[in-house]
């Protein structure tokens, strides 16, 4: 190996092996390559990555985000540790002093030490670090796995998005937000969703948070015409030339969520934001500035953490198999998420997924989401049956989340859980009653949707 | 398999009515947090479909086999991806041709221009290709101008839609229609896609083509689709262009395939 590798090269040939940095030509040629650069990169300072932008600041707002974040006063007690000490010291530090250096460490820094460490490791220090975050319910707190309904619908249609949402809610999800992907993306789209999911809110009396995950210009939209926006959502990425392809920059960020803010509707927190990212993403957009997708993802948790989001998920599985061929590499890289966005501060959830085209099937799934559970993931997704009929692909159910919070005794956001257990879905210790006592036909009278059709 | 008295049939779950408003798994029940077995292998049975539509070999030669019983001539040739696992990984490689098929090419078209390249792709289904392509690019063939110059059809393997471009060029095409099996879902592992473009070259973007997709029994049927799609190719040439420049006056271009609400799902 050449001894004046750049640190963005060092990086790449780090990474543990997946498909898409193959595909962009940046990966290791050999196993024991691939090794060698983790034994080198082990041993370059945190002040080292600090000094050598992997994307130049000059043309890239995402880099110039970043160097403006970092606070150097608490980088200073740590500025000389070499990325195998900084492993080390997590992996025998408490939450606590792991959240202290929130400011002090960068995505590149989080991203490399992660390349040294194994699944373990990135279970076992993720799990230190919680991140609340809050709304309507909190999120993320010890102990807790919150769920998103994901009712989509091919149509956005009104009755099968809510009976979408009441089989959720019958499980004791919704607790992380009820988020429709909605098909059409307009102002009035959004606003019929969002008047849905108000309305059978406030006939169940049901304390969540709802977001339509339209454009944040569609959202601004909405929210000049006082529609009921509770979350801005916005896909986002680790460049800005990866950001421009989704149609946004960070000004257009700042703006919503400023917006957002005004608005006021949060009830125990004021985090308005949701953003989703994934590997990946800023390679097919070209935009990768020759940067592993694993380090370019991380990078997007700064744009994320500028805006004290509620929630952020990596949607890891849906790309597709020229990014994360297989089970393997969609776990590896779904833990890698998970604990890179934790040790930045980021309240992060993962939706678990994947597509037909993967080399990847429910046992997969299964083995990521009990990870997840062990790691202290903030949420998961909840689409019935797994199967989402809008969007084509495969992710968790609330037959998942149900299993996950039962077999980790994981219990749902505390507000909710208050409600749950009033209309009986949760029994006084907080865990979903059995089957026999179903509460569906109650949540289906008081939703009145069949009378309504 | 008989009647067992000690377990009487689980009533519907009260959510099962509320199946009329959406094709989503909904009302399925539980046994304990977990799916009931009914449910979990109705699921199982779905993905193996797809599983299967993804790897299953294309059946280039009895297509050509059925397109030649009519008259119509066929050419091979293959992507540089090669073989599945490589095409799955490389989507790069199935955007170009493999050295020896430009020369199949050249030799086909044996140096003169043409109207149409019809394309027959495997894509991520060759279940779908193997089912309909053949008859849709005969049907189609049979509705374009008579007065137009076509190619031998061109069946190519490991391809994705790009390859269009290679093809076409090679050909000395006007317009470039590829026939190309599309992701499965769940509940459909058999839809074809249709991808126009014209004055089809190697750099041309997902901006400069049509669409027309979720072609299938139980979708867009292939009778109805060849007249689509053969309307769409006679505009396209009387306006010398495709894409997103190509207004349809009578709903038929569709959006991406993956994500597409315009056609929503047909009942199942």
């Amino acid at each position: 190996m050449n001894v004046d590798l750049s640190l963005k090269t060092l990086m790449a040939k780090a990474s543990p092996a997946r498909s898409g940095d193959f595909l962009a030509g940046l990966a290791a040629e050999s196993q024991e390559e691939r090794v060698r650069a983790q034994r080198r990169l082990a041993d370059v300072t945190l002040a080292e990555i600090l000094e050598e932008p992997l994307i130049a600041p000059e043309g890239d707002e995402v880099s110039r985000l970043i160097l403006a974040q970092h606070d150097a006063t608490s980088f200073a007690s740590i500025r000389n540790w070499s990325v195998g000490e900084f492993r080390d010291w997590l992996l025998a530090a408490d939450g606590e002093a792991i959240a202290a250096l929130k400011w002090a460490l960068t995505p590149e820094m989080v991203a490399a030490v992660s390349k040294i460490m194994r699944n373990q490791d990135l279970i076992a220090v993720a799990r230190k670090r919680r991140v609340v975050t809050a709304f309507r319910t909190t999120v993320g707190l010890p102990g807790r796995l919150s769920v998103r309904i994901q009712p989509n619908h091919p149509t956005d249609d009104p009755k099968g998005v809510a009976a979408s949402i009441l089989d959720g809610l019958q499980f004791g999800c919704g607790d992380a937000v009820i988020g429709i992907n909605p098909a059409t993306d307009s102002p009035a789209a959004m606003r019929r969703l969002l008047e849905l999911i108000e309305d059978l809110c406030q006939r169940l009396e049901c304390p969540v948070q709802s977001c339509v995950l339209a454009h944040v210009t569609t959202a601004l939209q909405c929210m000049e015409r006082q529609a009921p926006v509770d979350l801005v959502f916005q896909s986002i990425a680790g460049s800005e030339k990866a950001n421009a392809s989704f149609g946004i920059n960070l000004s257009m960020l700042r703006e919503a969520h400023e917006a957002a803010l005004a608005l006021g509707r949060g009830t125990v927190g004021s985090n308005v934001m949701y953003f989703e990212t994934g590997q990946g993403a800023a390679l097919s957009a070209d935009a990768h500035h020759g940067v592993d997708q694993q380090t370019m993802e991380t990078r997007a948790y700064a744009v994320a953490r500028e805006f004290d989001p509620l929630l952020v998920n990596t949607v890891v599985g849906f790309i597709g198999p020229e990014y994360l061929y297989d089970g393997k590499e969609i776990i590896r890289a779904g833990l890698e998420d998970h604990f890179c966005a934790k040790l930045l501060g980021v309240p992060m959830g993962v939706d678990v997924c994947y597509t037909n085209h993967a080399e990847a099937d429910q046992n997969d799934m299964d083995t990521l989401l009990t990870l997840l559970g062990v790691a202290g993931c903030n949420f998961i997704m909840g689409v019935p049956g797994s199967d989402d009929i809008m969007l084509n692909y495969q992710s968790t159910s609330y037959h998942d989340a149900a299993y996950a919070r039962e077999t980790l005794e994981l219990r749902a956001a505390p507000e909710f859980e208050a409600w749950a257990q009033g209309m009986g879905i949760f029994d006084a210790a907080g865990r979903l009653r059995g089957a026999g006592e179903d509460r569906s036909g109650e949540l289906l009278g008081r939703s009145r949707l069949l009378e309504l059709a | 398999m008989a009647d067992n008295p000690l377990r009487p049939p689980v009533p519907a779950h009260p959510l099962r009515a509320l199946r009329r408003f959406t094709d989503a798994r909904i009302g399925l029940g539980r046994q304990g947090a977990g799916l009931p077995t009914a449910a979990h292998l109705d699921f199982a049975e779905a993905h193996a479909r797809a599983r299967d539509a993804v790897h299953a070999p294309f059946d280039a030669a009895g297509i050509a086999e059925v397109l030649q019983a009519q008259g119509i001539a066929t050419l091979t040739v293959d992507s540089e991806a090669g073989d599945r696992a490589t095409y799955l990984r490389r989507p790069d490689l199935g955007r170009r041709l493999a050295s020896g098929s430009a020369t199949t090419l050249q030799a086909g078209a044996s140096g003169e221009s043409c109207d149409l390249a019809l394309i027959i792709a495997d894509g991520l289904s060759a279940y779908a290709v193997n089912l309909y392509a053949a008859d849709l690019a005969a049907a189609i063939l049979r509705l374009v101008p008579q007065s137009w110059r076509v190619a031998p059809v061109v069946l190519a393997s490991h391809a994705r839609v790009a390859l269009s471009d290679p093809v076409g060029a090679a050909l000395g095409a006007r317009i470039a229609l590829m026939l190309i099996g599309e992701r499965p879902g769940l509940s459909a592992a058999d839809s074809l896609g249709a991808y126009l473009t014209f004055d089809p070259k190697p750099g041309r973007s997902d901006a400069n083509r049509n669409c027309v997709s979720n072609i299938r029994s139980g979708g867009l049927t292939p009778e109805l689709a060849a007249v689509k799609i053969a309307g769409l190719l006679k505009r396209s040439a009387s306006l010398g262009l495709s894409g997103t420049a190509l207004k349809d006056d009578e709903g038929l271009i569709e959006g991406e395939p993956a994500s597409n609400p315009l056609l929503g799902r047909p009942p199942s």
